[in-house]
């Protein structure tokens, strides 16, 4: 099989857009472990290095934990560095992903969405990188098979720049995406060069030479770990603003954007809206387009980046609203609501008390139908009339 | 390559805990955990080495041809003991040194 590498417009998955996506970035070292639903990722990079398209160091490891570990030392030895899992292998790399992140290595990841263990269901959902949210990684998920193309070459970008230096994790849905193929718009391998080249002009990054007796790691006793904490979570911070820069180059590179941090439907004149994030966003544009023709003055907002979370962009876009309703893939143990519900809930200060639903839907591949998207806008309209409400819905 | 320390404050000059080993492996002066310490017999040593390679943090030094520990370092956990084909090293609780101090 011969390999393009001009622009091309190309009927793939999610999971091809992705391994086309990493390819073009030309990493240096991919060590991945292959589980489903991202298996084609592994399969995919492995055939492009076996064509000798894509030239690095390809380290058929044996498990997810030594796959984040080899990508970790790699990326510390000044390469770039791409890898991918899902649920059990992001899990099983638990304790290797909190190291990625404290050692600033800028390891970029596609994290394909599924269940994680306990009731064993090879289905989709959000909750794999829910559970991940603390380790200190960029998230970000994308919505359709051209949007993780886009969001992954766009995270090499972010990951290395020199102001931020930190792992980013590219999440889309598995089996809605993964799965799902597309007609995707595949750069030329040298505008990608391009768009990534403002990289090289920046400072090095410091990284290990054999040789040379220099580390990092240690030194977190007392002070130099909070420290190092503090950067980390000013790092962190600078990666909002960054990631809506990145969006707006892209769009002057390639003629696509996604709005950055979060992408608003219909949402600047609505009433009331809907907060979704992955593949159910085509669904609600659906159902948000025949309610206004209903006569409805609902909104969508897309959650795009998760960590850090877009408070000032998300406040920006919720303010003003009569009531907020928030679709979770996944579940918020000990709050009894939607993780990424808690998470808009805590804007109150910034946005008003107005009331917000909590939806949970798409647990392990159950159909997120338009029907339950109307069910939802009811919710939020009813209670955008003064009614009582539930806070937290299970659907179906 | 490492930090400043600035009081309390680590300042480092990089965004993660980055340090040149030579400077500030050992900077932590673990001698002070130590309640024994690793005392080499010349007479039966041979000069093997094998209580330098065991060394967890490596603080075995050179001794003209023989070996001692680095006891601003040495955490005295007796693996040189343990690994020295000839028994040439015994650990001498800390308190029968005159000098008192764990620092050595």
């Amino acid at each position: 099989m011969t390999v393009q590498l001009d622009k091309q417009s190309k009927v793939i998955t999610g999971n091809a857009a992705a391994a086309y996506a990493a390819m073009l970035c030309r990493p240096d070292v991919v060590a991945a472990y292959p589980i489903t639903p991202q298996s084609e990722v592994v399969e995919q990079l492995a055939r492009f290095h076996a064509n000798g398209v894509l030239d690095c160091e390809y380290v058929p490891v044996e498990g997810e934990n030594s796959a984040q570990n080899v990508v970790c030392g790699a990326s510390m030895a000044g390469g770039r560095t791409f890898t991918a899992t899902s649920s059990y292998g992001l899990v099983y790399m638990y304790d290797a992903l909190f190291n990625t992140a404290g050692y600033r290595a800028p390891v970029v990841m596609v994290n394909v969405n599924r269940e994680p263990p306990g009731i064993h269901a090879v289905c989709s959902g959000q909750q794999d990188m829910i559970s991940t949210r603390d380790t200190g990684w960029v998230q970000l998920i994308a919505e359709s098979c051209q949007e993780i193309l886009d969001t992954v070459i766009q995270g090499f970008r972010l990951a290395e720049d020199h102001d931020i230096q930190l792992p980013v994790m590219i999440n889309y849905d598995g089996y809605y995406l993964s799965y799902l193929a597309e007609s995707v718009e595949i750069p030329a391998i040298e505008d990608v060069d391009k768009y990534l080249e403002v990289l090289k002009s920046q400072p090095q990054r410091p990284r290990l030479i054999p040789g040379q007796s220099i580390g990092c790691g240690s030194h977190g006793m007392g002070m130099g770990y909070v420290e190092l904490r503090r950067r980390h979570m000013d790092a962190m911070e600078r990666v909002k603003a960054k990631v809506d820069d990145i969006d707006a180059s892209f769009a002057e590179s390639f003629g696509r954007s996604y709005g950055g941090q979060v992408e608003t439907y219909r949402a600047e004149d609505a009433d009331i809206v809907l907060v979704t994030s992955g593949s159910v966003t085509g669904t609600a544009r659906t159902v948000v387009d025949a309610r206004r023709e209903a006569g409805l003055k609902v909104g969508l907002v897309k959650l795009r980046l998760f960590r850090p979370f877009p408070v000032q962009q998300l406040s920006e876009a919720l303010k003003g609203k009569k009531a907020i309703g928030v679709l979770d893939r996944s579940i918020g143990f000990g709050w009894n609501c939607g993780p990424i519900f808690m998470e808009t809930k805590a804007l109150a200060s910034q946005i008003g008390i107005v009331p917000m639903l909590s939806f949970i839907d798409g647990l392990a591949n159950m159909d997120i139908t338009k029907e339950h998207i109307d069910t939802m806008i009811d919710a939020i309209y009813d209670a955008s009339q003064g009614k009582d409400y539930q806070e937290t819905t299970w659907l179906p | 390559m490492g930090f400043i320390k600035e009081n309390e404050k680590h300042i480092f000059e990089t965004e993660a805990s980055w340090s040149d080993a030579s400077e500030h492996l050992l900077c932590l002066d673990t001698g002070d955990w130590r309640t024994e310490r690793p005392v080499v017999d010349q007479d039966r040593c041979n000069g093997c080495g094998f209580c330098v390679l065991y060394c967890p943090p490596q603080c075995m030094l050179a001794d003209g041809e023989y070996f001692k520990a680095d006891l601003a370092y040495c955490k005295g956990c007796g693996v040189c003991v343990k690994e020295c084909p000839k028994q040439a090293i015994k650990m001498i609780p800390e308190g029968e040194f005159a000098d008192d101090s764990a620092i050595g």
